[in-house]
């Protein structure tokens, strides 16, 4: 297999992070709004999405970020990502994903602003 | 690769196979690095190389099932041209129109059709030449040091 990925999630009190490894397409992308939708339904509502060992997002796996957004907003929540590279944060700009989701450089500042 | 004072050349043939999207973007990485372009305009040459492959598998409906990369490197620029010889890109189905997708909770948070947007958006010149034999998506990327 070309792409290797990986998914781990750690839960606070008040929040989750999911950290994701690899290339986010379809495959890894279902994966994660699969683990996403289950932390919801769990009842985390502020999640943040740590992308910092992501090695390249294509556009169907931001795709699946916005159905994640879309998830959460349905229940009031938030979504901070973290750990973005310069290309993938003018990406998510450009998809106007930062009109919904907070972008922070680490995951301290994320989850300090969920 | 066929070497002359100029430009040099590789060729690169992949199949339409899920993830074989990233040889064409690991290849694509090593010769930018051999050009020196920073680590930024490298994942932007490989994101453009990736979105358009993917292009060419989701839509061409080639029933060769391949696409054919050809890397071209310039002393100032890198050149890719991507090739499949499917049914083209008919106008109804280009960017701008149904493929952007179905609005969703927020109209402006389009989830499809953004492909040739992020190209565009990375690189420095993009050029679709489109047919019943097949679509060729030609972008360049130039040096910026």
């Amino acid at each position: 297999m070309l792409n290797k990925f990986d998914i781990q999630i750690r839960t606070e009190q008040e929040h989750a992070v999911i950290e994701t490894a690899g290339y986010l397409n379809d495959a890894l992308g279902e994966q994660l709004s699969e683990k996403a939708r289950g932390l919801i339904q769990d009842g985390y509502t502020q999640l943040v999405i740590n992308l910092e060992k992501t090695t390249l997002i294509n556009s169907i796996g931001i795709s699946i970020l916005i159905e994640i957004i879309e998830a959460l907003d349905e229940r009031e929540g938030t979504l901070n990502f973290c750990g973005l590279s310069a290309t993938q944060e003018r990406t998510f700009r450009m998809m106007a994903i930062a009109k919904y989701a907070g972008i922070f450089p680490d995951e301290e500042a994320a989850i300090a602003n969920l | 690769m066929a070497n002359t004072a100029s430009k040099q050349q590789v060729l690169l043939t992949i199949p339409m196979y899920p993830d074989m999207e990233l040889a064409a973007a690991k290849t694509a990485s090593v010769l930018a690095e051999l050009m020196d372009f920073d680590e930024g305009e490298v994942e932007e040459i490989q994101l453009a190389i990736i979105e358009t492959c993917i292009n060419a598998f989701e839509h061409s409906q080639s029933e060769d099932k391949t696409v054919v990369i050809e890397f071209i490197m310039k002393d100032d620029e890198l050149e890719f041209k991507i090739s499949d010889r499917g049914v083209g890109i008919a106008s109804e189905r280009r960017p701008g129109s149904e493929l952007l997708g179905q609005p969703g909770l927020h109209p402006d948070l389009r989830k499809r059709g953004w492909g040739l947007e992020i190209i565009r958006t990375l690189m420095d010149e993009v050029d679709v030449e489109t047919g019943a034999n097949g679509t060729t998506v030609s972008v360049v990327k130039k040096k910026t040091t």
